[in-house]
């Protein structure tokens, strides 16, 4: 290429200032304020070009999910109520997050839930009763992992962001596209593992997608006491992650921003961290008094901002959705609830000769005493009861 | 031929890394410097970048980030590059490398190698000589193994590496660069297997890792005294080996522990109730322990006074009863009492 003497007369006066080099934490800076696709009442706000609105027929099973979601959160928590659960930590009002997360990724990627993902764990189609074994307490994870390309939900909080980094490097390593999802609450980012699992996967250059579901509490702790950053968002930068923060009660933008995020980390560009501004509309778990912690007022001000109410508007607007197909759908949830009642009301059963079946891949010799003396204790205790 | 545990580590390394396209080495200082000890010389430039390479200086990340390759069907070797600097992983070993095998009832294993240069005797300073077995060994799930010979220490990594399991592998430091004759690749006894390393009729001297030499040195000097001593070289802290144990126990009818690690609720002390619980109509003597001091691991213009020597250990020999008179310790503290 030959410099014509115009372009030099062009380039002249910049090169004679001294330039501002462009500064590289930029392009890796979350917007000033949350994305936001729709108003709280439903409205659609002006379209962005950076984060187009998903397909309507994905709006419409995005809906659908929420309300089988919030239908099964709440059966949950029903279930807890009645003893058929140990603990129960709710997710409602976080149903865009739940959902939209899940709805933004493959079959084919792997996500790693905490405990609080039980409704994203069913919205992406995992049983219900397989979701509730960790709560009911007849085992610690109830699904297959690698059948379900699904973690087990963690509750040592951050350590999951690290086998992220870790499962999608190696996904990439073997020759796969395989994008990692990791969830991660607001409370959990002071810990030191959310920041080893971001720096590994920036480093690594791994697919992954950290997802912050800033709910405000981390059980009674206030946002303030986490941290004095702007935003979770902006934490992203400092690992040279992209980042971003989104309005997380609506649910057109949440499926946005995760679904941008995902191409991104699918496309080879390394992780990107979104964080999802919402509220925990219940309590930390049924254990839990949160009256002690935050007034109704600011509950009630939430509530204002319900993320199905909000899709349900607009999608009514839009003339995708009718009276017809919201009672359909209440109706699917009705059923889902009542098939999860009866299935979780029967006892489940337990071997407790199975404790030992999974340590190692086969038991030590001492391992195989301890077994042999609880078969020899149970042996007993079925005797005494015969003789009873 | 005459070689080093240091070199036959590394051997194993670059022989599992030939033999099975999953197996991955990284850590700190591992790739280009070939680690801190050397035991992963020469790996990255025969295998490339992507098998061997270092990564951001965090160890609760290096074993997370295995637990993640290891999901993905990788067999991870990491590299901790002191006892002491394992702590930050600890979490992720208890809560998830020790538990994700039986918390998804088999469905998901993290076969990953944890290596962990361990223990003292090189004057190092603080931080840099921790005994830490007795964390690992605590946690079900976990297989913990520590070789004390050239050959075992071949043997036992290409073992580990192999295993369903996730292994830590416990290395003692000093004695890395102490050479013995050894012919690799050398295939020994299986994990679950203690060694007898000498025989002998009079009393059995149990060690694992940096404490079999004393063990042995003690043995050899006891033949002045008249002793014949056997010693058992532990090998596999996790699984371990009850059976060659309580034989050789029986046998002799008298036993001492030895162990680096201070002695207070450590390996050693489960090593003793266990032979006791085994042995009891065969023993002649209580089985005695020789350890390492209850304290933090001293400077090193001190660590001779920490670590059990031979002295120690023939002193613990000379209390087993030996004209059947009760052990003088313990019965001037019983009359008190």
């Amino acid at each position: 290429m030959t410099t014509t003497p115009q372009a030099v007369r062009r380039a002249s006066p910049r090169t004679r200032r001294a330039a501002t080099p462009p500064d590289p934490a930029r392009p890796l800076l979350p917007d000033a304020e949350p994305v936001r696709l729709l108003d709280k009442s439903g409205t659609p706000l002006p379209a962005r070009t950076d984060y187009p609105e998903p397909p309507v027929e994905v709006l419409r099973e995005l809906y659908r999910r929420m309300v089988l979601g919030r239908r099964f959160d709440t059966q949950a928590t029903a279930l807890t109520k009645q003893g058929r659960l140990a603990v129960y930590p709710s997710s409602r009002g976080q149903e865009a997050c739940q959902v939209g997360a899940v709805l933004a990724v493959r079959d084919s990627d792997w996500v790693f839930p905490t405990y609080r993902e039980s409704m994203a764990l069913v919205a992406r189609g995992i049983d219900p009763v397989e979701v509730l074994t960790l709560l009911r307490g007849d085992w610690h994870c109830g699904y297959d992992p690698t059948e379900v390309r699904t973690a087990p939900q963690c509750t040592p909080l951050a350590t999951q962001c690290v086998h992220a980094a870790g499962l999608a490097h190696g996904e990439a390593y073997q020759g796969r596209d395989t994008v990692a999802l990791a969830f991660i609450g607001d409370g959990a980012t002071s810990e030191g593992d959310f920041h080893e699992g971001i720096n590994f996967a920036a480093v690594f250059k791994a697919p992954v997608v950290y997802f912050v579901q800033n709910n405000r509490y981390a059980i009674s702790v206030p946002l303030s006491r986490q941290t004095a950053a702007p935003s979770l968002a902006y934490k992203g930068v400092g690992y040279g992650v992209p980042s971003e923060q989104v309005d997380g009660n609506d649910p057109v933008a949440v499926l946005a921003v995760l679904t941008r995020a995902v191409a991104h980390a699918r496309a080879g560009n390394g992780p990107f961290l979104v964080e999802a501004h919402t509220y925990r509309m219940e309590p930390h778990t049924n254990a839990d008094d949160a009256t002690r912690y935050r007034d109704g007022a600011e509950v009630d001000a939430w509530r204002d901002r319900d993320p199905i109410a909000r899709l349900e508007t607009y999608l009514r607007a839009r003339g995708v959705l009718d009276d017809a197909a919201v009672a359909e759908v209440a109706e699917q949830a009705e059923a889902y609830a009542a098939d999860l009642r009866t299935r979780m009301n029967d006892q489940p059963s337990v071997d407790p000769l199975s404790l030992f079946d999974h340590v190692y891949a086969q038991p030590t010799p001492q391992l195989i005493e301890q077994r042999e003396q609880v078969r020899a204790e149970l042996a007993a205790a079925r005797d005494e009861e015969g003789d009873a | 031929m005459a070689t080093t545990m240091a070199k036959a580590l590394n051997t194993a390394l670059a022989d599992a890394l030939a033999a099975d396209d999953r197996v991955v080495v990284f850590g700190e200082d591992v790739g280009q410097l070939g680690g801190v000890f050397r035991i992963t010389d020469g790996l990255q430039a025969r295998f490339g970048e992507d098998r061997c390479f270092d990564t951001p200086l965090a160890e609760a990340g290096i074993v997370g980030f295995a637990v993640g390759l290891a999901m993905s069907g990788l067999r991870p070797v990491v590299e901790m590059q002191f006892d002491a600097f394992a702590y930050p992983a600890f979490e992720q070993i208890a809560s998830h490398v020790a538990k994700l095998r039986n918390r998804t009832r088999g469905a998901l294993s993290v076969p990953i190698v944890i290596r962990v240069p361990y223990a003292g005797g090189i004057g190092g300073v603080e931080h840099h000589c921790d005994s830490s077995e007795a964390y690992y060994a605590h946690t079900p799930g976990l297989k913990v193994v520590t070789p004390a010979t050239v050959e075992d220490a071949y043997s036992l990594l290409r073992e580990a590496i192999d295993d369903p399991d996730p292994v830590v592998f416990m290395e003692p430091k000093k004695l890395y660069f102490a050479s013995a004759d050894a012919s690799l690749p050398a295939r020994t006894e299986p994990f679950g297997r203690a060694v007898v390393r000498r025989p002998g009729r009079d009393a059995t001297l149990v060690a694992y890792g940096p404490a079999v030499p004393v063990a042995l040195e003690a043995a050899e000097a006891a033949r002045e005294e008249g002793w014949d001593l056997e010693v058992v070289d532990v090998r596999t802290i996790v699984p371990f080996d009850d059976a060659t144990i309580t034989a050789s126990v029986r046998r002799t009818g008298r036993c001492v522990v030895i162990q680096e690690a201070p002695g207070f609720a450590g390996v050693g002390a489960e090593i003793a109730a266990r032979v006791q619980e085994r042995c009891f109509h065969a023993l002649h003597a209580p089985v005695l322990r020789v350890a390492g001091l209850d304290i933090p691991y001293p400077a090193p213009m001190l660590e001779h006074t920490h670590l059990p020597g031979v002295d120690r250990v023939l002193d613990a020999v000379a209390r087993l009863q030996w004209d059947d008179q009760p052990d003088p310790r313990w019965a001037a503290q019983g009359s008190a009492a």
